[in-house]
């Protein structure tokens, strides 16, 4: 690694970096979102099958800020926004760091579709404000901005591109690694890619679809095969919220993980959650996507190996 | 024991009894998923190479590899022959394994060996190693300008690039690491 970290040469990614943040917060903010702040440092995390918060002074670093903002839908915000840093132990690869940049909003009254629709907007607004036009040249290949976008839904992704089903995969518990080696390397090449109805197996807080209850009203938006953002039309009764938590923490416990307690108080306040939808998008990701970078490192200041 | 968290480049692994070296490794996680480790590995029996997403509950035990101090003599229809000095042990590597250490090789030179059970897998030689140019361009005026080199040829039969006063016959210094040029050696 070069003595400065290659801070010198990170001067223009820092500085589209910036510009992009302000267009996501220009773009909120007329559309009458209010920015909000919650604390990083909480007494518990909401319990993820496969994210590891960080424990800090009695509590954990937040994972995300989920539960709070969350809190605040449901006691009469009904549109905010968030960009602050988000930890999770043990991630640290081309597109992971421990400590991130995540961007999420949430809607009262939308559901995920209508969010989709939302989200294509921001990027593309932010896409004008960098003066990009409607293509992105990412890594030698061109985005297309244009709408409407690609969108497939994860049943048919795997009839394409997958040995077997979905339902197969998830029986078979192969679905992670069919996702990584044959899936996502052809979501978000040539256009972005909206991928929908996950299986509500992995899908933490997402509302299961009326028509069909092993699927979960859950997208994932791609950009040049990396996953860009997650959304998901929200969870809105309490005790399948304390039945979900439940099962997590069991496989946790059973997978040699730390469990997360249950805050009673979100519990409390899921009782008035509306209905309404939420999207985390990675901020250092899609700055890699306007900055043609291939490496999370190239988009940050600091980097671990140079604290 | 190591976890598949543990890997990483250049790690020797032992899978199904052979062992392996991690080339690439890449921490990779789908959304909402479990974290996967996305590898690539070469057989260093075979050269064969692959790609391979791991687990984090997957476990590796380390290859069993051992160094062993050993003399480079001949080479014969691409089989590389090396001798163990005190046992007088012969062991062969096809140019293949011997890989850009050929460029190096000279009778008796002392090398390192891997080993992996009793198959020799690789050689390792000195970081720095004295070769004979045996052919080079005569110096011509205006060639000490600072900066430039010529080509020329070794005894090994290795190009390099050395500077523009150095002449048929004379023995230099060569960094077997970068595979440049270092210094002319008086004998």
């Amino acid at each position: 690694m070069e003595e400065d970290g290659g801070l010198a040469k990170k001067r223009e990614a820092l500085w589209k970096r910036a510009r992009m943040i302000r267009a996501i917060r220009n773009f909120l903010t007329d559309r009458d979102y209010l920015e909000v702040e919650t604390p990083h440092l909480i007494p518990s995390v909401i319990p993820e099958a496969h994210i590891d918060a960080i424990s800090c002074a009695g509590g954990f670093l937040h994972t995300s800020p989920e539960l709070h903002m969350k809190r605040l839908l449901a006691t009469g915000y009904p549109r905010i926004f968030q960009i602050c840093k988000c930890f999770r132990g043990g991630e640290l690869g081309p597109s992971h760091l421990p400590e991130f940049t995540m961007l999420e909003w949430y809607c009262r009254s939308m559901d995920y579709r209508e969010l989709m629709k939302e989200c294509e907007e921001l990027i593309v607004s932010v896409a004008g404000d960098l003066g990009c036009g409607d293509v992105i040249n990412y890594q030698g290949k061109a985005i297309g901005l244009q709408r409407p976008w690609e969108s497939i839904s994860v049943r048919e992704a795997f009839a394409c591109y997958a040995p077997m089903s979905m339902d197969k995969a998830v029986m078979e518990n192969c679905f992670d690694g069919i996702m990584v080696s044959r899936i996502e390397p052809r979501l978000g090449i040539g256009q972005p890619t909206f991928i929908y109805d996950y299986p509500v197996s992995g899908s933490a807080l997402a509302k299961e679809k009326k028509e069909d209850f092993a699927l979960a009203e859950r997208f994932e938006l791609y950009m040049g095969g990396k996953e860009i953002a997650n959304a998901c039309s929200e969870l809105t009764d309490p005790k399948e919220h304390q039945r979900r938590f439940l099962n997590v923490n069991k496989y946790r416990y059973s997978a040699g993980k730390s469990i997360y307690p249950v805050s009673e108080r979100f519990l409390e306040d899921m009782a008035s959650m509306p209905q309404a939808a939420g999207i985390a998008l990675g901020v250092d990701r899609l700055a890699m996507i306007f900055c043609d970078s291939s490496a999370i490192n190239e988009v940050v200041s600091f980097v671990p190996e140079f604290l | 024991m190591y976890s598949a968290s543990d890997l990483k480049k250049g790690l020797r692994i032992k899978i199904d009894n052979e062992p392996y070296i991690v080339t690439e490794f890449n921490f990779v996680k789908p959304g909402k998923g479990q974290a996967l480790y996305r590898s690539k590995l070469r057989n260093m029996i075979t050269g064969a190479q692959f790609e391979r997403t791991f687990r984090s509950v997957d476990t590796f035990e380390p290859a069993d590899l051992e160094q062993k101090k050993m003399q480079y003599l001949y080479q014969e229809q691409g089989k590389y022959c090396f001798m163990d000095n005190e046992s007088y042990e012969q062991v062969f590597l096809t140019e293949e394994q011997v890989g850009e250490a050929k460029n190096f090789l000279t009778d008796n030179l002392e090398v390192e060996i891997l080993f992996f059970e009793d198959k020799a897998l690789e050689v390792s030689v000195p970081n720095f190693v004295d070769l004979v140019v045996i052919r080079a361009d005569p110096w011509a005026k205006g060639d000490s300008v600072s900066g430039k080199t010529k080509p020329v040829t070794l005894q090994t039969g290795y190009q390099i690039q050395v500077p523009p006063f150095i002449e048929e016959g004379e023995k230099i210094r060569v960094d077997t690491r970068s595979g440049e040029y270092l210094t002319r050696v008086k004998d």
